[in-house]
């Protein structure tokens, strides 16, 4: 118990002499916290449309002015014909094309039907997608007030209408913040976590200090865990930080669930991730390698994690990729707690999975550690 | 020019032999297409609702039937009451539930008026938005098959037309991206560290001493990295075309001309970082916080630029990577010529210059 403590001690003043990590582990995550939300906002909103409108009616005008006010579009283009509009799309001024054909009002009253054409720029999937939604929901819509006012018989009308009534649950003013500050969180605390860790013990390697704790009598579990301890004090402090000062400050998230719920997940899964980096640290010989395969690993999980893209959507061998990776469960879990309020009950199976990732992961590291070279 | 080729071929030497790197080199751009051409996708399918059913008749069996069939959706339960409804949320990956009433048929047939609830757990705003869209959709698409008999009046019908990318694929947008990240981290990164190296080893200040000129000791050390970018480059694309289907409806040519202005870009900056830096991993943390963190993030591919606030926004600017961005979308999927980007390539190439400039500047040739 003695020698730890000394270890420690020892751990720590490395930590807090070392001017360039400092900044690395306390100034770096934070600053990442207030850019990378304002800059990962998938929202889509200030879509550009551009419109062509060969029937300058009063139905054409409402529409468009329908259009300009719901929020979603901005007015790019105002024209007569496709080509410049289209020209607009090509230059990426704008997203959308909706083509107004001539005779529009005459032929909705007199024919009952008729044919809008829209144009989406769909190089980015999801805004086409949601764009077009949005503009179709527009429509139809504006239809329905059409309707309203040149159809008096609603009240005999023998067709069958079905409302849809929909809310939004856990988020009701559908702000992409709370759902990219959480996830963006849990990356950090990977970041420091494995990357420090890892780090942290190649140097000695390096630096060849580590032979000399190697023909003292320290026992293996003392140096591991003296060397776990203050990494594992340092990821739940980013993490505290980053959740009390600036998550609740400057995105006014407040979780819904219980804390102590969340902190008792963070603690296994910095014990897990700690892991990870020493794993890595067994391997390497320089920090540049150490670096490299930290980096290399830290990309696959971050970008799999569903951080950005659903995993619902991934090919099955993808989805079992991401299976196999600590920070898919802590996203899932953090978003959880915080915006839903899940208790212990929804989430003990993540609680048994990740115990299952520190044991495996810790395991193999001082399995694969060795006092002799 | 004889001694240019043996220090060119001095310098493949040392990049064969490192194979470590040079897997690394060529493995990043096959994962990373794999990655983000398959298993990163934007799209929504097989989210997975709940189903509330009270009513349990035809309409709604119908109804259920349809939402069953659709690819974007995959019921996962039916509840028997509403109070379920905030428990499977909380519980796991439920991303909707509809919920129909009591009598619903009845209502709808008699009344000709029957209501549907859907709710969409938020936490994710696009998800819950695309998917009460697609629900939607289909509860209207069965109104629409009822209403067959009947003449609706005064119908507006749109027609969507997705242009350049009818299946919505992730894969149109992101290739682009990667191909441009894969450039800057090639070029950016291994210039930079291979320079450094030589001066971390001592072997810079022989070169120096040299009677060869040192500009040309750079030159020749940026040539292996500029021709493995194009090797890169062609397999990028070559498994684009072939694994992800996508179109290279421009041309090819001017592609690669592109290509070789960013590259350049990125060996001058690779160059300016070496100056700088005194140590490879100096060299390398430079390259990689200053360089690829910002590119992923502020070229566009990621994140869409217009949503930022306008700070970064301007940031953007100022990232060569955005600009290469948007000249690969316009030559591989609109097709355009160079008519269309010429704004664009002046101002890579004005980069270019700039950089060029100032590390040819700060470049000592003694080391002390």
């Amino acid at each position: 118990m003695r020698t730890l403590k000394f270890l420690l001690q020892k751990e720590f003043k490395q930590i807090f002499r070392n001017k360039a990590l400092l900044p690395l582990i306390f100034v770096v995550p934070i600053v990442q916290l207030l850019i990378l939300p304002l800059a990962a906002d998938y929202e889509v909103k200030n879509i550009n449309i551009s419109i062509v409108d060969h029937d300058h009616s009063t139905f054409s005008r409402n529409l468009i002015s329908k259009i300009t006010s719901s929020g979603y579009f901005r007015l790019a283009d105002y024209s007569n014909s496709f080509q410049s509009a289209f020209n607009q799309i090509e230059s990426d001024k704008s997203d959308l094309i909706l083509e107004i054909p001539q005779g529009f009002e005459k032929n909705l009253v007199r024919e009952n039907e008729q044919k809008l054409f829209i144009a989406v720029n769909a190089i980015n999937g999801v805004k086409a997608g949601l764009g077009g939604a949005y503009l179709n929901q527009i429509i139809t819509a504006y239809n329905a007030d059409i309707r309203l006012q040149w159809f008096q018989s609603d009240k005999f009308n023998t067709a069958p209408v079905i409302t849809v009534a929909s809310s939004n649950w856990f988020n009701p003013f559908m702000n992409y913040r709370f759902f990219m500050v959480p996830g963006i969180l849990v990356v950090l605390v990977t970041m420091v976590g494995a990357y420090m860790c890892a780090l942290n013990i190649v140097k000695e390697k390096e630096a060849g200090t580590i032979e000399q704790i190697n023909v003292t009598p320290i026992k293996k579990y003392q140096f591991i865990l003296g060397k776990l301890i203050p990494f594992w004090i340092i990821g739940m402090f980013v993490f505290s930080v980053g959740l009390f000062v600036v998550a609740r400050l400057v995105y006014g998230i407040v979780p819904v669930g219980s804390l102590l719920l969340l902190y008792g997940y963070l603690s296994i899964y910095l014990i897990a991730l700690l892991g990870l980096g020493l794993l890595i640290s067994t391997f390497a010989e320089t920090q540049q390698q150490a670096m490299s395969v930290a980096f290399f690993f830290i990309m696959i999980f971050m970008l799999m994690s569903g951080l950005f893209t659903s995993l619902d959507g991934m090919p099955q061998w993808a989805y079992i990729i991401a299976k196999c990776s600590p920070v898919t469960y802590f996203i899932e879990v953090v978003r959880m707690v915080v915006l839903k309020g899940s208790g212990f009950s929804d989430i003990k199976n993540h609680f048994v999975i990740m115990i299952g990732f520190a044991v495996l992961l810790n395991g193999l590291a001082i399995w694969n550690y060795k006092k002799t070279s | 020019m004889k001694q240019f080729l043996t220090f060119v071929r001095k310098e493949f030497y040392h990049v064969f032999r490192d194979k470590k790197t040079l897997l690394m080199l060529f493995g990043l751009p096959i994962v990373q297409i794999v990655l983000f051409g398959f298993a990163l996708t934007n799209e929504i399918k097989n989210s997975k609702i709940v189903i509330c059913d009270y009513a349990k008749d035809e309409a709604t069996q119908q109804i259920i039937n349809k939402i069953e069939a659709s690819q974007n959706f995959d019921i996962q339960k039916t509840l028997f009451s509403h109070r379920q409804i905030e428990e499977a949320f909380k519980a796991g990956n439920i991303k909707l539930a509809i919920i129909f009433p009591a009598n619903f048929n009845n209502d709808l047939s008699h009344l000709h008026q029957a209501q549907v609830q859907i709710i969409a757990d938020a936490s994710d705003p696009n998800t819950a938005n695309t998917l009460t869209n697609y629900a939607t959709a289909i509860i209207m698409d069965y109104q629409q098959e009822l209403m067959k008999n009947n003449v609706v009046p005064f119908r507006i019908v749109p027609e969507i037309r997705m242009l350049y990318n009818p299946e919505l694929k992730g894969a149109t947008n992101f290739v682009p991206g990667v191909m441009a990240l894969v450039l800057m981290l090639v070029c950016v990164m291994m210039t930079s560290v291979s320079i450094v190296r030589e001066k971390e080893n001592g072997t810079m200040e022989v070169l120096l001493v040299s009677p060869f000129n040192p500009f040309l000791v750079i030159i020749a050390k940026a040539i292996p990295f500029l021709l493995l970018s194009i090797v890169n480059l062609s397999v990028i694309l070559i498994l684009s075309v072939t694994l992800l289907d996508m179109p290279i409806n421009g041309s090819i040519s001017l592609l690669f001309a592109e290509s070789i202005l960013l590259i350049i870009t990125a060996l001058s900056l690779g160059l300016l970082i070496s100056n700088v830096a005194q140590s490879q991993q100096a060299a390398m943390l430079i390259s990689l916080m200053g360089m690829l963190v910002p590119t992923m993030l502020f070229t566009g591919f990621m994140f869409p630029i217009e949503n930022m606030p306008v700070p970064l926004q301007v940031i953007c600017n100022i990232i060569p990577a955005k600009w290469y961005y948007t000249i690969v979308k316009s030559i591989m999927i609109k097709g355009l010529g160079f008519s269309a980007i010429w704004k664009e390539t002046l101002v890579l190439f004005g980069m270019t210059v700039f950089l060029l400039v100032v590390s040819f500047k700060k470049f000592k040739t003694r080391l002390v």
